[in-house]
């Protein structure tokens, strides 16, 4: 499985995605830098945490329309496996790849702690490896993660199992007091109508070594090396 | 010629910002402060001659990348 980790001015956990890949597929990923117009031949394309042009305008909006982008975008439609992680889940959505907007969170606060996740489905490249309703530990650290989206397209997201996660409480429950952002019915990643365009704001590659305090997102790598080999 | 752009966001999408600011107003002894919404202002110097012409590029800009339309509304004025 051959992967690449997009590089913006400004992104900062291009690193931590590719130790994850690292672990799951054997194989280091390829860095590609923003201005290339060309990505290498892969199977998955990453885009990372961080805050690239320092969110500038709207976060993700000018990262979302720099030269590489185009070719993402052009992969994606093709059928190509592209996970945006936070900051790359902010980029899909300028993008125009994943529905919805991260506005500010609801509190003004930047959210950096362990949340815990709902796994919606495990019909996905990117979940198989999980049971639907498993609970996962896995942190966030943002300032904009709180996902909107009109009740007409989030109702056709759930329709169409596009809810990839949700914030929950430790025991699965879906409630408001585990909502650390305001996000739209706890939604926490959601993938688009094909189903190989995944974007969640938590951070699942900072999950994935016992050193760390929790491995619960290697499922989320394993299940990209199971499913593109 | 200038183009002198207000970026909003749309009713019913909420702006925590806007919220704090009218706070802050609150706190500073303001009466009667109702609801605060925060945008943002853009200008844009440009060399085109022809307002239509213009116009429809400004339009452009906006609809690709000055303003998110899931969330946001757009004005544009023409100025000089």
């Amino acid at each position: 499985m051959k992967t690449a980790v997009i590089v913006f001015p400004g992104s900062n956990r291009e690193h931590d995605v590719a130790d994850a890949l690292r672990r799951s597929t054997g194989k280091a990923p390829a860095l590609v830098w923003h201005r290339d117009s060309e990505l290498p031949d892969v199977d998955l394309v990453v885009l990372p945490g961080g805050f690239a042009y320092g969110d500038y305008l709207r976060t993700g909006a000018i990262a979302a329309r720099s030269p590489v982008m185009n070719e993402v975008i052009r992969r994606a439609e093709k059928g190509v496996a592209v996970v945006g992680i936070c900051n790359g889940f902010q980029i899909l959505c300028e993008s125009g790849l994943l529905p919805g907007v991260l506005l500010s969170n609801a509190s003004l606060k930047f959210v950096c702690r362990d949340v815990h996740l709902r796994v919606e489905t495990s019909q996905s490249l990117f979940t198989a490896r999980y049971q639907t309703g498993e609970v996962l530990r896995v942190p966030v650290a943002h300032h904009d993660g709180n996902y909107f989206a009109d009740d007409a397209t989030l109702d056709r997201l759930e329709d169409k199992g596009q809810v990839a996660f949700r914030y929950c409480a430790a025991d699965g429950a879906v409630q408001t007091a585990a909502n650390p952002n305001g996000s739209a019915r706890n939604i926490a990643g959601v993938f688009n109508a094909t189903k190989n365009v995944l974007g969640l704001m938590p951070h699942p590659e900072n999950a994935t070594d016992s050193l760390l305090g929790s491995t619960d997102g290697r499922g989320l790598f394993d299940s990209l090396a199971d499913a593109l080999v | 010629m200038k183009a002198r752009i207000h970026v909003t966001l749309k009713n019913g999408v909420l702006d925590p910002q806007g919220k704090a600011i009218g706070h802050a107003l609150g706190n500073l002894g303001f009466a009667g402060v109702g609801e605060v919404r925060q945008g943002k202002f853009i200008e844009i110097e440009f060399a085109e001659r022809d307002r239509a012409k213009a116009e429809a590029a400004v339009k452009q800009m906006c609809e690709k990348l000055l303003a998110n339309t899931v969330i946001e509304n757009y004005a544009i004025e023409l100025v000089g």
